[in-house]
């Protein structure tokens, strides 16, 4: 009887290890594929060939990317954007949850609660348009990143840390000392506050480099235009013509666009992919904190 | 301190708010939005009666059902899968694994679904050949929008998902599955009636928030996804919003449409956090 239970819960284990390496499978091919696809022979990817490891491998689509000003300019967009951008968040989100988390502000509570109804209750987004559009921010470097400014279930996780991790009697004892509140603010909370600082720089940042719909309805002048509306067109769009327009060139044409598409892809991921193992550690006890609250 | 950020509130959530008001009016750039005439209902009516009305409704309710009924518990059970898993290194690298998808873009993800689809060289028809099937692009076939869209959803955003369960089981206590053991209860028994039971709170809190957005959708990817050809399964009230408000400007119209969209969604909100407060005593409030 025993061996027989024991059979069962051995196949049991066994049939879940099988499943997630499956998944684990499912999950890496695409991404395997792609960046093999990135360092091939063109004319192999044209004709099937790639399974699994690069054919003939070389550096030509790289190489044609660097060439291309788009994607460079795009590039440079982007950056700028997740910068920028990212410290506007940074800075508003302490400036809103610091004060919301000490339990001496006043009306503190009927300011979560105007924050909070905005999580359930929004313009839509023609309203909202049309509110950047009178400022005047359509068109602007700003549009990217000004409209984005708080992510107000990021306030509600940043207060909870702080109301955790920082005891009143600190705050007491150092303004007994004469400290001003911008300087414990500065000197004596943020450095305390390291990881939650470091998630939502993960969040916020991973935000603005994927963010590709905000470009979209706020900008037209092709200058401003972040990494993802260029890769929007040159992946996606390009499919559709390929579809659609049978005659969409020679050969030549067809081979450096189709190995780009897979270059670009990587070009595209990678900075966000080194970031993440960096951050990696803080973030799970970051969504963990929202959680306890949410 | 707050100032800068009660600013940021007044002019960007507050402000769209007050601006809603233009679904019941015809707006006119040049007279403002406190100017314009008031016209009633007009615009509702006029997408009630429009020949996509049912078309967007049944897309939209069709793929968030869909998503619901895949997307949804695949999270639950991956968490509860790797609960049983009891060497450490597999299970960090199952879960880093998983979680890496949900760092690429939208772009990228459906810039790989659409050049994986191509017709004559992408991955997915060259495995179709192999079994013998005829090459197609995918992203055209309009009876196959759905299921891409649910499944590479499933495939970017598991992992991630997976998190706050994996919080809720860490949280269970270890002695109900001692006892459980004791009284011979099987590996799968235990995931029946002690983890299952145990998460059961928090699923019922992602459910009831996951409804209220039911007819919200990832709708930048759904627009990424659009093409001419799978136009009729894929076009959902929020991409139709877009497309007739900012692309083609017709605000008061677009407007009227988003505001019933927002409301259907509160009211689902609502009802399902009542409807779950009777069955189960879990609820938002």
């Amino acid at each position: 009887m025993a061996a027989i239970r024991l059979d069962q819960e051995t196949i049991f284990t066994v049939l879940i290890y099988i499943f997630l390496s499956l998944l684990v499978i499912t999950i890496v091919y695409p991404l395997v594929y792609v960046l093999s696809a990135s360092f091939s022979d063109p004319l192999a990817l044209l004709n099937g060939e790639i399974w699994l490891l690069p054919i003939r491998p070389n550096l030509k689509a790289y190489a044609n990317v660097l060439e291309n000003e788009q994607i460079w300019m795009g590039y440079k967009n982007t950056v700028l954007y997740t910068v920028v951008g990212t410290v506007i968040n940074l800075v508003l989100t302490v400036m809103a949850a610091y004060p919301l988390s000490r339990k001496d502000l006043k009306g503190a509570s009927l300011i979560m609660i105007i924050l909070v109804i905005t999580m359930f209750f929004r313009g839509g987004l023609v309203p909202l348009y049309l509110v950047v559009r009178s400022l005047g921010l359509t068109n602007t470097f700003w549009a990217m990143v000004i409209p984005t400014g708080i992510t107000t279930y990021n306030v509600i996780i940043m207060r909870t840390f702080f109301r955790a991790t920082i005891p009143d009697e600190l705050k007491d004892s150092a303004f007994m000392d004469g400290c001003s509140n911008t300087a414990f603010l500065l000197r004596i909370v943020l450095p305390l506050s390291g990881p939650i600082l470091a998630v939502m720089v993960l969040f916020y940042s991973v935000f603005h480099w994927n963010d590709f719909f905000n470009a979209l309805i706020y900008l037209s002048n092709r200058k401003l235009f972040p990494l993802q509306l260029i890769l929007r067109e040159i992946i996606i769009q390009s499919n559709v013509e390929d579809m659609i327009g049978e005659d969409a060139g020679y050969l030549e044409h067809l081979l450096r666009s189709e190995a780009l598409k897979y270059t670009v892809i990587i070009f595209a991921s990678v900075p966000m992919l080194i970031l993440y193992p960096f951050l990696q550690r803080f973030f799970v006890k970051g969504v963990m904190v929202g959680a306890i609250k949410g | 301190m707050l100032i800068p950020v009660l600013i940021w509130y007044f002019l960007f959530r507050y402000l769209p708010i007050y601006g809603v008001q233009i679904a019941f009016k015809d707006f006119l750039p040049f007279k403002g939005i406190w100017d314009s005439p008031w016209v009633g209902f007009k615009h509702f009516i006029r997408f009630f009666e429009s020949y996509y009305f049912w078309r967007l409704i049944r897309n939209t309710v069709g793929i968030s059902i869909y998503t619901l009924a895949v997307e949804f518990p695949a999270a639950i059970i991956l968490a509860l899968l790797l609960n049983e898993v009891r060497s450490r290194s597999f299970k960090r690298v199952v879960q880093n694994v998983t979680y890496v998808p949900h760092f690429l873009s939208v772009v990228v993800v459906v810039g790989m679904l659409s050049t994986f689809s191509n017709a004559r060289y992408g991955i997915f028809n060259q495995i179709i050949k192999l079994f013998g099937g005829e090459p197609t692009f995918l992203l055209a076939r309009k009876e196959l929008f759905k299921t891409l869209y649910v499944f590479t959803n499933t495939w970017q955003n598991t992992g991630w998902r997976a998190i706050i369960y994996m919080a809720a089981l860490a949280g269970i206590n270890p002695n109900l599955y001692e006892a459980a053991v004791v009284d011979g209860a099987s590996r799968f028994r235990q995931i029946i009636h002690i983890s299952l039971p145990g998460i059961l709170p928090t699923i019922i809190i992602l459910l009831i928030l996951r409804i209220g957005r039911i007819l919200t959708l990832e709708f930048h990817k759904i627009l990424l996804m659009q093409n001419p050809l799978n136009m009729a399964t894929s076009d959902v009230i929020s991409t139709f919003v877009y497309r007739v408000g900012i692309l083609e400007g017709n605000y008061s119209f677009s407007t009227a449409v988003g505001l019933f969209n927002a409301a259907l969604n509160l009211m689902l909100l609502l009802l399902a956090n009542r409807f779950a407060k009777r069955m189960s005593e879990t609820s938002l409030w």
